[in-house]
């Protein structure tokens, strides 16, 4: 085997954290490679969440908005303008029990001084077994994606928070009802979504209730709901499902490796970027479950970037 | 670069008289996996020269097609051989998984 290609910082993920930590290294001379993950068609995909959204309205300096792709490809661009690289893969495998750090691409070993991670967290499913046999035939995690294909039907929305609104609202464009469905008496989402939710007329909500079964063999024919008070069962015979419960942040990567919260968000020392492990720091998502919005998620990359840099310099010379 | 564009009108002609199997990528301009895969599959395609044909179709000027495949998520990339669909590949995934998904039926082809 040849020798790991060596670099100054690996940056693994590529969300609004880990492209503001690459603008920012490189524009300090680092060129830093960003292992920017997989094409899928989840969140867990380079871009990050963004690229499964349509209009970002709440991103400064866009007063008209942009198209949450649109928005990505432009931080890509950005990063690479001052000579960040990046490799469309999935890192398979870390050591950080010594310097330098090691990263692996499956066979191929990458070597670094210093490691940025930003891999975000995805959507989470229901868990339900018939899920990944419908998935892509009805059942969707990506509204913007699929909604076009339910012209005309009734489907259902799971969920309760912003992202689940803002599906809901979009996907009215195209079907004739969306019915929310959501576990608790009372949205988690703001303020202006909800507004939006209630005074839209092809929105129906249903509150309470769980989905406890889909049915269908080929595609999607109804769900099944569980009432969360009574207990009580009965069906909805939509032909669409779109998934928007919450995330899970991307550590599995780390386990045993980098201390994380009992939910796996990565833990940092307040009021920095830095990890358990010295020369190791951690942005974005991955280590924020409170907030988790693109300008932050941004903002603690630039401080992972200022972070690392700083602690660079005071290696060597 | 180079993928066929395919319309509702060239589908049936350009599917049905190809001599090596034809990927045909579901896709449209708001999609953002889309994006994501496509230059994927313009690196497969020009790797695999002479031995399959990658076309794109658009699913928003061209709905009726994609409801004939039953297309219900995009990107969706649909295997023809010899005219007919053979195999279905929903949602984007990196390089290797795809070369993985349509090698089988290359081989099929010799």
């Amino acid at each position: 085997m040849s020798a790991p290609q060596h670099e100054r910082v690996i940056i693994i993920g590529s969300g609004p954290a880990g492209l503001t930590a690459a603008i920012y290294t490189a524009r300090a001379s680092l060129a830093p490679l960003v292992i920017e993950g997989e094409p899928s068609s989840t969140s867990d995909q380079p871009g990050g969440q963004l690229m499964l959204t349509t209009e970002v309205e709440n991103f400064p300096g866009f007063p008209q908005g942009i198209m949450g792709p649109e928005l990505m490809g432009n931080f890509r661009s950005q990063a690479e303008r001052f000579g960040a690289r990046f490799l469309t893969e999935k890192v398979t495998r870390v050591d950080f029990s010594a310097r330098p750090f090691r990263v692996w691409i499956r066979d191929d070993a990458y070597t670094a001084d210093s490691i940025i991670v930003s891999t975000g967290a995805r959507s989470l499913m229901l868990g339900l077994p018939e899920e990944q046999r419908l998935i892509g035939h009805g059942l969707s995690t990506c509204a913007t994606c699929d909604g076009f294909f339910f012209r005309g039907h009734h489907i259902a929305v799971v969920g309760g928070g912003d992202s689940a609104i803002e599906e809901a609202t979009f996907l009215t464009k195209f079907a004739e009802k969306v019915t929310i469905i959501h576990r608790r008496g009372e949205f988690r989402a703001s303020k202006i979504m909800q507004e939006r939710a209630f005074s839209n007329p092809k929105i129906e909500i249903i509150w309470n209730a769980t989905v406890s079964a889909i049915h269908g063999d080929q595609k999607v024919e109804g769900i099944e709901l569980t009432d969360t008070v009574n207990g009580s069962v009965s069906t909805l015979p939509v032909t669409g499902l779109f998934i928007a419960i919450g995330h899970r942040p991307n550590t599995d990567l780390f386990s045993g490796i980098l201390d994380m919260d009992d939910t796996g968000y990565l833990m940092t020392v307040p009021g920095s970027t830095r990890t358990n492990i010295e020369g190791v720091f951690a942005c974005g998502d991955v280590q924020d479950h409170t907030y988790r919005q693109a300008i932050t998620a941004a903002g603690s990359g630039c401080m992972a970037a200022i972070d690392t840099e700083r602690w660079l310099e005071t290696q060597h010379g | 670069m180079g993928s066929i564009q395919l319309t509702t009108s060239t589908f049936d002609e350009a599917i049905g008289s190809s001599a090596v199997p034809v990927v045909v990528d579901f896709w449209a301009e708001w999609c953002g996996p889309c994006k994501m895969v496509a230059p994927i599959l313009d690196e497969i395609a020009a790797e695999h020269q002479g031995e399959m044909t990658i076309a794109k179709l658009n699913v928003d000027e061209n709905p009726d097609i994609a409801m004939r495949y039953q297309v219900m998520s995009i990107p969706t990339m649909i295997v023809f051989a010899e005219g007919q669909p053979v195999h279905k590949v929903v949602g984007a995934k990196s390089k290797s998984a795809l070369v993985e998904e349509f090698g089988k039926f290359l081989n099929n082809s010799h």
